[in-house]
């Protein structure tokens, strides 16, 4: 089910299984490998492109991954918290790892500790510290990512089944509005104030499905996906 | 050795004599390795009679070059391309509401026929289509009444007679203007354009949604395809390509990132929510993996000349489909199957999201496609063999044959041969075009445009 030749990880998450035409793997080594991928699929939704809007097909290709993933570990019955004496430092780190990332590519301040201490086993750091954009969801297009992001790991941590969509559901609407608004995609006069690059754009509306569209969840997932 | 021997040789083994021989036959572009991003070449187009071949790059650039006039005295040497015209067409641009750069990138350029003798031709960055007019000058007004030779007006009072004023030869000089720009219509990428066969309207395709324009008309377009959900939770497919028939006005096709195709009539409806046709391969099961979708995603979907058939190009393989037949294509060549075992290293680089594109000849009998290390594959439909090339410095001698090239999937390596490992997945050959009616390709190699004939004689 798996593709051959994956490329080695890192020592504690992965075995070696490198070169190409290796055979099936064994059952451990393939909980590990799809483990791997949806690690590696998840940090590159969040990787932070935040000069050019990123490419939509790519990210809803990742994004089908990730739920095929996990449709499939649901089904396993491996979607859950891993026992934390097996898993050890596994989901910390992973946790952690993207964080980091993700962190770094934002050049947050006041973190200078670097990585997280190691709490307890069986308890994974729920926030990252002080972020400077704020938990609460500003206006801007970060923080919505940041909040999102806390959304993600909590996500992971109770890992309920459906956890993706959940993913998707914390929102603040009136700032799509004020997109939809302003966007003149949807056409006709934009009630908000005239900006006159937006004037008489496209002029035949869509569907009437759009102005609703341009609602509540667009912008999460565009968040999520592409920053 | 003599001459037919190393013909023989370049053919391979077991060659028919009929094969074509491809030949360099220039290159465009900078040999240094530094060569900066912005001189990437993002998209390569033959006009429709061959003469003129435009590239657009990521900094926003237009250049095309013009076939010069075959001499009749040096027939061994067919016609070089030479730079005819550069011009910025779009800029970079700052999206101040999602805090986002808009880049100048050129997704596409399509060309316009002929009608007087202007060239038109389209060309689109993420979100604007730009209509551009390109056109000569080699003569110029001289004599005017109000105007010294300086352009200097002159006073009305003076002038004591009057004359009419000559046109007279200056140096050739090719400007190019926009005609039209086409924006605010697109919240998301446009991937594709296409010039409808009535020649008024071309429509313009992005991840969601397809427009239709009159080239007149600029502050209106027509929304003829909307995927988008209600809900963005639900969204799971985008639009990847789109493409006008060459012959019937009314009809187009749209490709997915699930690897289908949809044929639409535009009598249908307005809105072509429906589909007349739908094209897709059930998936093999033995084949399938956690990539299986991402590789089946389309990046290019090209009509053959004739409108018979389409031709689709998805990770590894091309296909071609006959209209009447949706449930599976009538063709299928693997362009680079020996991938199919590094999917999990090519999503981690983020290859696996490269979108190739594919083009026919002019006779629809090969179609060819790129790949990497700076190969590019041809397929020939009739005799059903292929061919890999290079487009490398290396091989840019003057009329040298290119030799076929071979990549060893295993065991033990020949000595022309390149193993898997050893590839260059940084040199990849997404863009590529075909003459209209002569075997002359075009194969943008990052910042280079190399240009490739067939052997004469």
């Amino acid at each position: 089910m798996f593709a051959r030749g994956l490329k080695r990880k890192s020592a504690e998450d992965a075995e070696d299984a490198d070169g190409g035409g290796a055979g099936v793997p064994a059952a451990p080594s393939y909980t590990l490998q799809r483990q791997s991928l949806l690690d590696m699929s998840l940090v590159k939704l969040q990787l932070c492109h935040m000069l050019v809007e990123p490419n939509l097909c790519r990210s809803v290709l990742i994004a089908n991954t990730v739920r095929q993933i996990q449709e499939e570990m649901t089904q396993d019955g491996t979607w859950r918290v891993v026992a934390p004496q097996a898993a050890g430092r596994a989901p910390l780190d992973r946790l952690v790892s993207t964080e980091i990332l993700c962190r770094s590519g934002r050049e947050q301040e006041g973190e200078g500790d670097g990585p997280l201490p190691d709490p307890a086993p069986g308890q994974a750091p729920r926030r990252p510290q002080s972020s400077p954009w704020g938990l609460d969801g500003s206006r801007e297009g970060r923080g919505g990512f940041q909040k999102s992001l806390d959304h993600i790991f909590e996500t992971l941590e109770n890992k309920t089944p459906g956890s993706v969509e959940e993913l998707f559901s914390d929102v603040d609407s009136s700032y799509y509005d004020l997109d939809a608004v302003l966007t003149g995609m949807v056409g006709g006069t934009p009630s908000g104030p005239g900006l006159p690059a937006f004037a008489p754009a496209a002029a035949a509306p869509p569907s009437s499905t759009c102005r609703s569209d341009l609602g509540e969840l667009e912008h999460a997932v565009e968040i999520l996906v592409e920053t | 050795m003599p001459a037919a021997e190393a013909d023989k040789r370049a053919r391979g083994i077991g060659a028919l004599a009929q094969d074509t021989l491809w030949c360099f036959s220039q290159v465009k572009g900078t040999i240094e390795i530094g060569a900066t991003e912005a001189d990437i070449i993002s998209t390569v187009e033959f006009n429709h009679t061959g003469e003129l071949l435009a590239t657009g790059d990521k900094g926003g650039r237009v250049v095309i070059f013009q076939r010069e006039q075959e001499s009749k005295n040096q027939v061994h040497r067919r016609g070089e391309y030479n730079v005819y015209s550069t011009f910025q067409s779009h800029e970079p641009e700052f999206d101040y509401l999602k805090s986002l750069e808009i880049e100048e990138k050129i997704n596409k350029i399509r060309w316009l026929p002929q009608q007087n003798a202007a060239y038109f031709l389209l060309s689109t960055n993420d979100k604007t289509v730009k209509l551009w007019k390109v056109s000569e000058r080699d003569k110029r007004p001289e004599g005017y009444n109000l105007k010294d030779e300086e352009g200097r007006l002159r006073d009305p009072a003076t002038i004591t007679t009057l004359r009419v004023p000559v046109l007279r030869p200056m140096d050739l000089m090719v400007e190019a203007t926009p005609r039209r720009v086409f924006a605010n219509a697109h919240t998301y990428h446009i991937n594709s354009i296409s010039v409808n066969s009535d020649y008024e309207t071309y429509m313009s395709a992005d991840d969601l949604r397809i427009n239709l324009w009159n080239f007149e008309i600029t502050n209106q377009s027509f929304n003829i395809v909307d995927i988008k959900p209600a809900n963005m939770e639900e969204l799971t497919e985008v639009i990847t390509a789109a493409e006008f028939h060459p012959h019937h006005c009314n009809t187009f096709v749209y490709s997915s990132s699930k690897g289908t195709i949809r044929l639409c009539d535009m009598r249908a409806s307005a809105l072509c929510d429906r589909h007349t046709k739908f094209f897709e391969e059930p998936e093999d099961p033995s084949n399938r993996s956690f990539f299986s979708e991402i590789i089946s995603s389309i990046s290019d979907v090209k009509f053959s000349h004739s409108g018979r058939y389409i031709m689709t190009r998805d990770y590894l393989t091309v296909k071609v489909w006959d209209l009447n037949m949706e449930n599976r294509p009538i063709e299928t060549y693997q362009v680079h199957d020996y991938l199919r075992s590094k999917l999990c290293s090519l999503y981690e680089n983020d290859c696996i999201f490269d979108k190739f594109e594919c083009v026919w000849n002019g006779s629809d009998s090969v179609i060819m496609t790129g790949s990497y290390n700076n190969f590019f594959r041809m397929f020939d439909r009739n005799t059903k063999r292929d061919v890999t090339l290079e487009a490398s410095r290396e091989n840019s001698k003057p009329r040298a044959i290119l030799k076929p090239r071979k990549v060893c999937v295993g065991g033990k390596r020949r000595k022309d041969e390149i193993s898997v490992d050893s590839l260059d997945f940084s040199k990849k050959i997404l863009h590529t075009a075909w003459h209209p009616s002569e075997n002359i390709i075009a194969v943008a190699a990052t910042n280079n445009l190399y240009i490739f004939q067939d052997k004469v004689n």
